[in-house]
């Protein structure tokens, strides 16, 4: 991997990023009684994408917000625009990542529309989000943010809304426990932006393909079923206080002796915030073998598999068995160099999407810093050694004495950082390898032991008292 | 801080550290107020919704089925107690102190670096101004009780092998104290 292109500055993206800021600001005072300056933002949002097919959209949905006049549909095309902006920059950065890994990748199929949804359950989301957009993040009470609950619980059952709900909910708890927003400090103005227009999007009628629908249609046609040879490379964990998935990242190498492939395999689910470190693993090992597989190292054998044109395999556990043992490090050496990666959804095309597995040695690790970076070739590469599971042997002191590392990379608030998924001690004395996914399926730690027996009681006692009560 | 503004990933709420839940089933700092649910030391289907408001401290606690709580005589139960001293171990007593707006005297001493109060500090901080029960206290029950059975809830919903792409922006922070 050519590390010197990751430090290297990404042309045109300052262009694009400033009108997201100025639009990210608009957000922070709010749209029911927009200043001046706000209008400014707006019209900057709008001049960003003068060129593309929805500038008139755009540009009428900035008049009518900047005179306080915005109707949802106006609201929406605010929201299209700001994710129309960093589709340009998630291209461009990807551009950069495919240029230094020098991978080929997938080109995007067009946009189909997912199945028509739940039309009230979409109205009452998109609802909420717009009376978010008009308070802004300085007008946030409690009132407001609490009145997100009735719509998450609405979501949380229904498979095809589910994306959305979880969205929902994360958000909804972070601005709950930002309240009130006028004595905010400082303001996650990017972040909740994101938020804000990824939800909005979602609420469109027809944006959520139904991954249901993919899988049917996948069990008949063979072209999107998987039938060979899955390695794992690693485990990534993204959680919030109620709802928590693991990707498994993977080579996957067709039995029929085509190109080898990268894929990832998902597992998540809704959980009490009290259900933390093991007891999230306790939560989706159930439903996904592959977390043990990985974290054994062994590979799978897949028979049909279903899978996306993003390169999500759509999992259930019948068409998998274990196979024979396979060395994550083997795996990034020899059959990592010679895979493609998916595309894009549409939709996806943000660069916090992006998540390119690769292998990262013959570095030194500089920790004198306020972060860990790998210095390779003389070129610093900032590794993320926070962004690990809490049930997890892969610690900071496992990073700063390793001299291999696989990652997946990452690119946020302008620069490039590698998020670790394992790596290979320096040591002489012992080659050992430290996963961040090392435990997903259980372990035989002494200490990982006392938090899984920890994570068990803590859902006993959940169990036993929403049998008493949830009922009576 | 322009990072942080900047960021997409920038961590908000840090997730809950791991407690014993048998006593103390629910906690959580929402409406304003620090409020959950305690399990009664002698009848297993008996709960104590018990709650303390930011800023005036003003509390609650009655019964799952809206009895008052025959420990409140003119200051903290047993239970407002008891969740006090969840909340510090589940969010941090920094946390706790700062959302119920709590000065403890030890907080107060250390000018500057403001230290961590404990359970005990926080309660006598706000003992202190001599709270008064809540006058809506009947209505906070039921709003709080309905809130941890919509919590109880999140663990019948199913799981699912269908990526959620949104979870990016979630990201894992587990290594971070
Ligand atoms: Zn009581």
């Amino acid at each position: 991997m050519r590390a010197d292109l990751l430090a290297a500055e990404l042309p045109d993206l300052d262009e694009a990023l400033a009108a997201v800021d100025a639009f990210d600001e608009v957000l922070a005072g709010g749209l029911l009684r927009p200043q001046p300056a706000q209008a400014a933002g707006l019209n900057a949002l709008a001049d960003a994408v003068a060129g593309s097919p929805i500038a008139a959209l755009v540009a009428e949905a900035a008049e009518k917000a900047a005179a306080g006049v915005a109707g949802e549909e106006h609201l929406v095309a605010l929201a299209a625009g700001r994710t129309a902006l960093f589709g340009a920059v998630h291209d461009a950065v990807l551009a950069r990542v495919d240029e230094a890994t020098g991978r080929p990748r997938e080109a995007a199929p067009p946009f189909e529309p997912g199945a028509p949804l739940p039309v009230n359950l979409l109205a009452s989301a998109r609802a909420w989000l717009c009376d978010v957009a008009r308070a802004g993040w300085r007008g946030m009470d409690h009132e407001l943010a609490a009145t997100a609950a009735p719509v998450v619980s609405a979501l949380l059952p229904s498979a095809e809304l589910r994306r959305l709900a979880v969205l929902l909910d994360g958000f909804a708890a972070e601005l709950a426990a930002s309240c009130p927003g006028r004595t905010l400090e400082q303001i996650p103005l990017r972040r909740w932006a994101d938020l804000w227009a990824r939800g909005m999007l979602l609420t469109q009628p027809g944006a959520i393909a139904a991954a249901g629908a993919a899988a049917e249609s996948a069990a008949g046609a063979a072209s999107t079923a998987l039938t060979g040879r899955l390695l794992p490379l690693g485990v990534d964990l993204h959680e919030h206080a109620t709802g928590v998935q693991a990707q498994v990242h993977a080579v996957f190498e067709p039995a029929d002796g085509g190109p080898a492939r990268l894929v990832r395999a998902s597992v998540s689910a809704p959980k009490p915030d009290t259900v933390v470190g093991a007891g999230a693993w306790q939560l989706l090992r159930p439903h996904l073998s592959l977390l043990a597989a990985a974290g054994e190292g062994r590979a799978m054998e897949l028979t049909g598999m279903p899978v996306t044109d993003e390169g999500d395999l759509l999992w259930s556990d019948d068409r998998a068995h274990v196979g024979e043992s396979a060395d994550v490090f083997t795996t990034a050496r020899v059959a990592l160099p010679a895979v493609r990666s998916g595309a894009t959804a549409p939709l996806d095309r943000h660069p916090t999407r992006i998540a390119e597995p690769v292998l990262v040695e013959g570095y030194t690790v500089d920790g004198s810093g306020a972060e860990v970076a790998f210095v390779i070739g003389g070129e610093r590469l900032a590794v993320d050694t926070g962004r690990v599971p809490a049930a997890s042997p892969l610690t900071p002191q496992a990073v700063a004495g390793s001299r291999a590392c696989v990652g997946l990379l990452r690119w946020d608030a302008g620069r490039f950082r590698l998020q670790p998924l394992a790596v290979q001690s320096a040591a002489k004395s012992k080659a050992a390898v430290a996963q961040a996914g090392a435990w997903a399926g259980g372990t035989s730690d002494k200490n990982a032991a006392k938090a899984e027996k920890a994570a068990t009681d803590a859902v006993t006692v959940l169990r036993e008292r929403a049998g008493r009560l949830l009922r009576s | 801080m322009p990072m942080w503004e900047e960021s997409s990933l920038v961590r908000v709420v840090p997730s809950a550290r791991p407690r014993k839940l048998a006593k103390v089933p629910f906690v959580e700092l929402a409406d304003g107020r620090l409020q959950g649910v305690v399990s009664s030391g002698s009848d297993i289907s008996r709960v104590y919704v018990s709650s303390v408001a930011a800023g005036d401290f003003a509390f609650a606690c009655r019964t799952n089925n809206n009895r008052p709580c025959g420990g409140l005589r003119g200051g903290f139960c047993n239970h407002v107690t008891a969740l006090v001293g969840e909340a510090v171990l589940q969010y941090g007593g920094a946390r706790v102190a700062r959302y119920l707006q709590a000065e403890t005297a030890e907080a107060a001493d250390a000018a500057g670096t403001a230290a961590v109060p404990t359970a005990q500090q926080l309660t006598a901080a706000m003992s202190a101004v001599r709270p008064q029960q809540s006058a809506d206290g009947q209505a906070v029950t039921g709003q709080v009780f309905s809130r941890f059975l919509r919590h109880l809830a999140y663990l019948e919903l199913p799981a699912t092998t269908a990526p959620l792409p949104e979870m990016h922006w979630f990201p894992t922070a587990g290594a971070v104290a």
